[in-house]
């Protein structure tokens, strides 16, 4: 048999059974659907629930679903959750303890449950997200168990970027359009004369696996290049680019900038810039006590470095600014991550652009800071000249 | 030992704030338990006299004789927990605030010398020191146990002070400013009811009055841009803790008026 499974092309009927194929294994998949106005993350029991035929038209603070005559299933761009709400969620029970009439206090770790996801529909850009949060929750020092319980299970389908949204700039953190690696399936989605399809291309020995058992047919090189054609073509359509500088640089020397001021006063401090956000993962923990107290539990809940109590310390927050807060966000997204973590922690995914009610835009910030950076310098050197 | 005394006091309000422990159904039975239920009109006609370990107080002080009863009622208490939009911002009884209390008096009341009312609306904590505020119109039922449970346990109760925006992000609710375009107060509005109205596709309407983090002049030209004139944002800001979003927009127009209200924290 001459068809490699490393590159196939899916039709609709075959998309279908991708999912029943990998419900059919325990898991349970969670993919893009329409829901208030939106394309949301949500378990998806069949294909058809996907959002075929609707796209989305953003801008800074604003999203709208649109519908798409060409019916296209992964044309819109990123909705208010992230897959991290999965991975990451909300609300996580850690352990519980009891007194027992004696007076003795016994501890029970919570067991996380091991769901067995299947993400179908992962942007490379999200791809990158999830690289993110593995990195930090995994592979140093604050290290989540219930997060790689849920990572470990999970199987991957990319859905690569052929319709980027005007808040989108993944190509200036060089995490997309294209799926380079990372997942276990690839698909890209054509629609043109000569029907709707899916090239498929397999990351892992999971992913053969399972598109061994879906009807499929050998990729052929028309379709395969379509396919590059659209992605390639997506990369030049990114509606937003970050200055092109070392970000990390840049926002490790405007520390002081004015521009702070400028943003602090158009900022609701409301956290949605990062609760949206795919790679932000900071918690509190909750302690929560029944009225007998005899028993209680511990909770880690999804935190924001624009809550006061995030930096409250003895007598008040650190950041009681709403300057500070945001410059504590942007310099550790763009630039202490890297310190931290060895990476940028923005992917360019523009869900914080989008969902931030004022519309407060990354990039924008960012070029700002560098303009005004480089104004001080200039400035610095007519001085020194004159001198 | 025996139980802490509990006592729930009740001053200008509807009284659904302290219905809102009855509505404890499921815990009632274990909550008595744990405590003497010592005041508690609304429950029992019997009384016990004070002191009281802690003091749930609903409603605000709209009258001479209600100003003199808070003093009263703090002397009496360990610990004084305000309940409700009344109590910690004056509700929505403090409209008279903006208003000529006086006209009013004449024009609805046949003899209005009987009505003995100040001229404002104001929450307890500008009349006496209060331990703890729980905001709502009506409070949560979930937050009342907590912060009951949390003054058992000797603990800080776990009630933050962010924005409404967090609960809907945390439930997966779409936001309905940035994808219906609807007028929404969640940015500037304290969490603790779940964030139910964009639940249901509605913009907020600060029922739990201004989060720990507010910034109005930023917030307000949505509102406009979103269809709402003067007139609107105005009444959209007037309700049940009209008098709290005043405060806040004075601390930017630099109005000194209505500057009380919400210092205290514990």
């Amino acid at each position: 048999m001459s068809s490699s499974p490393a590159t196939a092309v899916l039709d609709r009927n075959g998309l279908d059974a991708l999912v029943e194929a990998l419900r059919a294994e325990g898991r349970t998949v969670v993919g893009p659907t329409v829901r208030d106005g939106a394309v949301v993350l949500d378990e998806l029991t069949a294909a058809g629930q996907l959002p075929f035929g609707w796209g989305s038209e953003v801008e800074a603070g604003r999203y709208r679903l649109v519908p798409r005559a060409d019916g296209a299933a992964f044309a819109h761009t990123a909705g208010p959750q992230s897959w991290k709400a999965f991975l990451h969620p909300q609300r996580e029970k850690l352990w519980s303890a009891d007194r027992a009439a004696d007076g003795r206090v016994s501890f029970a770790a919570e067991r996380p449950v091991r769901p067995s996801y299947a993400f179908l529909g992962v942007r490379p850009c999200d791809l990158r997200a999830i690289a993110v949060q593995d990195n930090v929750l995994t592979g140093g020092y604050y290290r989540d168990d219930g997060y790689r319980r849920r990572r470990e299970g999970a199987f991957l389908i990319a859905a690569e970027c052929t319709e980027p949204g005007a808040t989108c700039f993944c190509v200036s953190m060089g995490s997309g359009p294209a799926a380079e690696a990372g997942f276990d399936l690839a698909l890209t989605e054509i629609v043109d004369d000569a029907g709707h399809r899916f090239l498929v291309r397999v990351g892992s020995a999971a992913g053969e696996a399972v598109l061994s058992r879906v009807p499929r047919r050998v990729a052929d090189e028309e379709t395969a290049s379509t396919a590059r054609n659209a992605v390639d073509a997506a990369r030049e359509r990114m509606g937003r680019s970050m200055p092109p500088v070392d970000l990390r640089t840049l926002l490790g020397g405007t520390l002081e900038a004015d521009r702070w001021d400028d943003v602090a006063a158009r900022c609701l401090t409301c956290g949605n810039c990062t609760m949206v956000c795919p790679t932000c993962f900071c918690t509190t923990t909750e302690d929560v006590s029944d009225l007998t107290g005899d028993h209680a539990e511990r909770w880690q809940r999804w935190d924001s470095c624009f809550d006061l109590d995030f930096s409250y310390l003895h007598g008040g927050p650190v950041r009681a600014s709403a300057r500070s807060r945001y410059r504590q966000w942007l310099t550790h997204k763009l630039s202490t991550w890297y310190d931290q973590f060895g990476s940028s922690g923005c992917v360019g995914c523009g869900r914080c652009i989008t969902w931030c009610p004022v519309g407060i835009d990354i990039t924008e910030e960012a070029a700002a800071l560098h303009d005004e950076l480089a104004d001080r310098l200039r400035r610095q050197d007519a001085e020194e000249t004159q001198r | 030992m025996s139980a802490p005394k509990l006592a729930v006091f009740k001053l200008a309000s509807c009284d659904g704030c302290q219905l809102t422990l009855l509505d404890c159904e499921d815990e009632l039975l274990t909550l008595a338990g744990q405590v003497e239920i010592a005041h508690f009109l609304e429950a029992s006609s019997a009384v016990e006299p004070g002191p009281y370990d802690l003091s749930l107080v609903e409603g605000s002080i709209t009258t001479p004789a209600d100003a003199a009863r808070i003093r009263e009622i703090r002397a009496q208490s360990r610990r004084l927990v305000t309940i409700g939009a009344c109590a910690t911002a004056g509700g929505i009884q403090a409209l008279r605030d903006f208003a000529d209390v006086e006209e009013f008096r004449r024009t609805v009341y046949a003899r209005p010398e009987y009505v003995d009312t100040l001229a404002t609306s104001t929450p307890v904590s500008a009349h006496v020191d209060v331990d703890f505020e729980l905001r709502g119109c009506p409070i949560d039922r979930g937050r009342l146990l907590e912060v009951i449970t949390a003054h058992l346990a000797g603990r800080k109760p776990d009630v933050p002070d962010h924005s409404v925006c967090f609960e809907c992000k945390r439930r997966g609710t779409v936001c309905v400013t940035v994808a219906h375009g609807t007028p929404c107060l969640g940015p500037v509005t304290h969490a603790g009811c779940g964030a139910i109205c964009p639940a249901y596709g509605r913009g907020c309407y600060g029922c739990f009055g201004p989060s720990g983090s507010v910034n109005l002049p930023a917030l307000i030209p949505l509102l406009r841009r979103d269809g709402m004139d003067e007139r609107d944002t105005e009444r959209f800001l007037r309700t049940f803790n009209a008098t709290a979003f005043a405060a806040e927009q004075s601390k930017h127009t630099g109005n000194g008026e209505h500057t009380e209200s919400r210092e205290h924290r514990s």
